[in-house]
């Protein structure tokens, strides 16, 4: 779709030659520079799942389970609300279509190939070797990062459907659009058909009858627990580092000026239309991830539900809550959001209202979020903290 | 042959008709001024030239080639910037980052060029350089006018569309503004300037035309337009 950017990769070999070589003397070269943080992620990750969870003990390891996960929704939802300040309302659709197309590969492919839909055994699921992997690895390593990708491929394929003819028009229309997206996904799942128990039912079936053997509205039961904290921090990590990267780019300058001013953008030459679709598909993309994190995590039935408004809500609660376009902030907001119900269990059934009364009072103090589009790391932002007091100064147009 | 060729342009707003059939040219190198009252639709004119408007009907040609219709992050790449009434810079943006984006739809091969190019600009409005941090919605109204121009230079027009850049400035400021409307010109830029201060315009331009409810009423050289009885008595309050 980037053409600008294919064409630049595939005309010169000078480019390539700048990834391994140092752009400036004395720096760093750009390999080394882009894959150190993906190196510092997956070690942090391994870290996460060799100590954190000891450490943390099973209620709590399960509670960061969770956090991961909803850090992935509102850090890939801010790209979309926060970036390009379009207003997408159903991000749960997304989630769910990448937990239940990840979760019929991994349910269908055990089921057939290994005779059984339980988990075949992973290391970095923290799950003894049941099946023979690769090498060190164990079956479920590679199943379940495969079938993640997959479910996070097919809801960005449907966020590209879903975008394109939406995002070319102005205004509100992506809001509507989206709403009424994540509740067709909501029916269609429901009509879906029980889950095949068994190897012959599968076989019989085919591959259309195993992917619309969803489990309805009773939720698709007996999915292989593949989800650790290896995986969850790894994902949460990576959703960060791309939204980083996004920000910090042109196109991530592109983006946000869209949102400032979407006529002066398209005047200063920003295809608005292909950045705001770019920004949805990506962000399709993690939701779809995080669908697939949840679905094989320990304790959940994946079900219709989990496409509905409800959970579409709560993941704009915590985008906006971390200030609409603060990738920190949203993840912030992700883990208070999700531990808030964990300690308040006695209110646990006014949540709504509570976040509700929550953002009313957000709006009134802090207009632009906990961290408006800056970062914890941006030096202005404490400065702007302590020089301006509670001053409004800098505050919404 | 005119860089910028607009004939018998028709633009509607809904089931208003704004333009009813608006032709005037602009030949390289020089500037053009585009004059008239409120509502007349200068402004609509320019739009529809960069692209932010579909015409009804009627052609535009820019370089010889006919531009009617395509979108407007292609004309920039085709070489026409346009600087818009009331300004529209990103007020939550820095000074810098707005003038980055002056620049967004040059290749990066150019990148070399692009820092010589904001240096220019830079030096052209040095206001400018002391506020490079600065959030662009905290500027006051000329400097954000400085920096409407500044970014749409970065583009590195060969046709600047300017609309009113005079507007709520200054005396000393309007005065500064116009000497740096004829460097630009001076450096090889083509301009279409719209102003409401046609005094100004017509002493910095070659050509004017003035509009009147969507039609264009007179077209001459700047030197004749200027001394014109009408437009004395309509447009330069004389006589
Ligand atoms: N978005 C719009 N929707 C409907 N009508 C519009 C719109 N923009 C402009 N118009 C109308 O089109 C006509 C021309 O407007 P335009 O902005 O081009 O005038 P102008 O000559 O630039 O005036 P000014 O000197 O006040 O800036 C006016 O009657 C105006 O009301
Ligand atoms: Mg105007």
């Amino acid at each position: 779709m980037n053409g600008r950017a294919w064409k630049n990769m595939a005309s010169s070999d000078a480019n390539l030659l700048s990834l391994i070589t140092a752009s400036r003397p004395g720096a760093a070269p750009t390999l080394l520079r882009s894959a150190l943080p993906v190196v510092v992620i997956v070690a942090l990750a391994v870290m996460a799942q060799v100590v954190l969870k000891g450490l943390l003990g099973g209620y709590y390891a399960d509670l960061a389970i969770t956090i991961g996960v909803n850090i992935v929704l509102a850090v890939s939802l801010t790209i979309v609300n926060g970036f390009t300040g379009q207003f997408s309302m159903g991000h749960a659709g997304f989630l769910a279509v990448g937990g239940y197309v990840s979760g019929a590969v991994t349910y269908y492919f055990s089921l057939t190939q290994w005779g059984s839909a339980a988990a075949a055994g992973g290391r970095l699921s923290g799950m003894p070797l049941s099946t023979e992997g690769l090498a060190w690895l164990g079956a479920g390593d590679v199943l379940f990062p495969v079938a993640l990708l997959i479910g996070g491929l097919v809801s960005a394929l449907l966020g590209l459907a879903v975008g394109l003819p939406s995002l070319r028009l102005r205004g509100d229309y992506l809001a509507i659009v989206t709403l009424g997206f994540g509740e067709i996904i909501r029916v269609v799942i429901q009509q879906s058909g029980p889950a095949l128990k068994t190897p012959e039912a599968a076989e019989q079936a085919g591959v259309l009858g195993m992917a619309t053997g969803l489990g309805g509205a009773l939720g698709f039961g007996g999915l292989p627990k593949y989800t650790s904290l290896f995986w969850v921090v790894l994902f949460a990590g990576l959703t960060m580092l791309v939204a980083y990267r996004i920000k910090t780019s042109t196109s991530g300058r592109a983006m946000l000026s869209v949102r400032e001013d979407e006529i002066a953008a398209e005047a200063m030459g920003v295809n608005t239309t292909r950045t705001k679709v770019w920004a949805f598909v990506i962000a399709a993309f993690f939701a779809g991830i995080a669908g697939g994190l949840y679905a094989h995590k320990l304790g959940v039935a994946l079900g219709p539900v989990d496409a509905g408004f409800q959970r579409s809500f709560d993941i704009i609660i915590m985008v906006v809550l971390g200030g609409l376009g603060s990738i920190s902030g949203a993840a912030l907001a992700a883990v208070v959001v999700t531990m808030l119900p964990e300690y308040l269990r006695a209110v646990a059934d006014y949540r709504m209202i509570i976040f509700a009364l929550a953002l009313i009072l957000m709006m009134i103090l802090r207009p632009k979020g906990l961290l408006g589009v800056r970062e914890v790391w941006d030096a202005d932002l404490w400065r702007g903290l302590f020089r301006r007091g509670k001053s409004a100064k800098g505050g919404g147009k | 042959m005119p860089l910028l060729e607009v004939s018998n342009l028709i633009v509607r707003y809904g089931a208003i008709e704004a333009l009813h059939g608006v032709s005037l040219s602009v030949e390289q190198g020089q500037i053009a001024t585009l004059i008239g009252c409120n509502g007349a639709g200068k402004s609509t004119t320019l739009r529809a030239v960069s692209g932010l408007l579909k015409p009804a009907k009627g052609s535009i040609r820019f370089d010889g080639k006919e531009i009617t219709g395509v979108a407007p992050h292609e004309i920039v790449r085709l070489g026409v910037a346009h600087s818009p009434e009331g300004r529209g810079v990103f007020p939550q943006m820095t000074v810098d980052e707005n003038l980055d984006l002056g620049a967004f739809a040059r290749p990066r091969s150019e990148k070399d060029q692009i820092r010589k190019d904001r240096e220019k600009s830079l030096d052209l409005f040095p206001r400018l350089r002391e506020r490079l941090k600065q959030l662009a919605g905290t500027l006051s109204g000329g400097e954000q006018q400085m920096l409407a121009m500044a970014r749409a230079l970065l583009a590195r027009p060969r046709l600047l569309l300017l609309d009113e850049p005079s507007l709520g400035l200054a005396p000393q400021v309007v005065q500064t503004i116009f000497q740096i409307i004829r460097d630009i010109n001076a450096a090889g830029t083509t301009i279409l300037l719209v102003e409401q201060n046609a005094h100004m315009a017509l002493k910095v331009a070659h050509h004017g035309y003035v509009l009147e409810t969507g039609r264009i009423a007179m077209s001459d050289s700047a030197r004749v337009l200027e001394a014109s009885d009408e437009v004395r008595k309509a447009y330069l309050g004389i006589g």
